[in-house]
């Protein structure tokens, strides 16, 4: 005998409605630009990964968050929504806050930054570097782009090479041109 | 290292929920499987290690069967106290006795003599044979006779 899925979905939505989790994440299956794994604490979106296998991800959620993360629909409801609103070319701002309160001092300053790139707009990683005081860290930047924790909602896929190449993108090229195309920036 | 939630749960709830509704039926073993892991949840950022996860979330589950036992019989059928219950320590009376004992021979003890479970039952919630509950128990038993000479 086993769980029923009614009995393991109620207990789900029973343990976030009762605020005992420190993570909540869900898989959204119906992006045009394939499935995504989101993940959200108290603060807002901690977690937006193309990778979708949990199993990816729990060790670290957990590491960073405290230990309570657990599959849960409802609290990722509304994130779930503005993403389809930004993907339906709806939305150009996200109103649920990126909460990077675990990542490095310049990370989040550059993360910071980054967040201020206007929909529809691109920038270099050379510019976002010289904001973030120091012109030279291109690479740096690069880097803290590769391991942004939330993509999409803070917009790594904006920032382009300085010849106008697209680079690179955690998610893949493809993804990242998806984007730029979706918004308006690439015609 | 504590491991995530979802891993505990996932990991767990099956037997949970089959040990439950053995003791409870299914109806109520629903409220009670949903409320052992919110218990586990509200716990959980209090765990110093990720060591007997299983006896532990098998305690809470059977506390909550001797819960829901009591809560289900009207008090007026309740049988009249035997000497053998009157002998039986609660586990608040056994918490504090059998802190110092190794955790197997502690959660064995406790749930032999505080929940009165049978040993295959302790021997399940434990991930390992009736038999070796037994020995746990007894072994714990021998430990506390000799510590409270």
């Amino acid at each position: 005998m086993t769980v029923s899925p009614s009995l393991d979905e109620r207990f789900r939505t029973a343990a976030a409605a009762a605020d005992l989790l420190d993570v909540a994440f869900d898989v959204i299956d119906d992006t045009p630009i394939g499935p995504l794994l989101v993940g959200v604490s108290d603060h807002g979106v901690c977690r937006i990964s193309f990778d979708t296998e949990p199993e990816h991800h729990l060790e670290v959620l957990a590491r960073q968050f405290g230990p309570r993360v657990l599959r849960s629909s409802r609290p990722v409801e509304r994130m779930h929504r503005e993403l389809d609103e930004y993907f339906a070319g709806r939305r150009q701002h996200f109103d649920v806050e990126p909460d990077v309160r675990f990542l490095p001092t310049y990370h989040r300053l550059v993360l910071e930054e980054l967040a201020r790139v206007a929909y529809g707009t691109t920038t270099t990683y050379g510019t976002l570097a010289a904001k973030t005081g120091n012109p030279r860290a291109a690479r740096a930047v690069g880097t803290v782009m590769h391991r942004n924790p939330i993509p999409i909602v803070l917009p790594c896929h904006r920032v382009v090479g300085a010849s106008g190449s697209l680079t690179g993108y955690a998610g893949g090229l493809d993804r990242k041109e998806a984007l730029l195309r979706l918004e308006g920036a690439l015609l | 290292m504590i491991p995530p939630f979802e891993t505990f749960y996932e990991a767990h709830r099956d037997e949970v929920f089959r040990f439950l509704s053995r003791r409870l039926g299914r109806q109520s073993a629903e409220d009670a499987f949903q409320e052992t892991f919110l218990r586990a949840l509200r716990a959980y950022p209090r765990l110093e290690h990720g060591e007997h996860l299983r006896a532990w979330v098998f305690t809470i589950a059977s506390r909550l069967v001797v819960d829901e036992a009591r809560r289900a019989r009207p008090a007026a059928e309740l049988p009249e106290l035997t000497a053998a219950d009157d002998r039986l320590p609660a586990f608040e009376d056994l918490a504090p006795l059998t802190d110092e004992l190794p955790p197997k021979e502690r959660a064995a003890v406790v749930l032999r003599y505080g929940y009165d479970l049978d040993y295959d039952e302790i021997g399940a919630a434990l991930g390992s044979t009736e038999a070796a509950a037994r020995q746990a128990a007894s072994a714990g038993v021998r430990r506390l006779r000799k510590e409270h000479r």
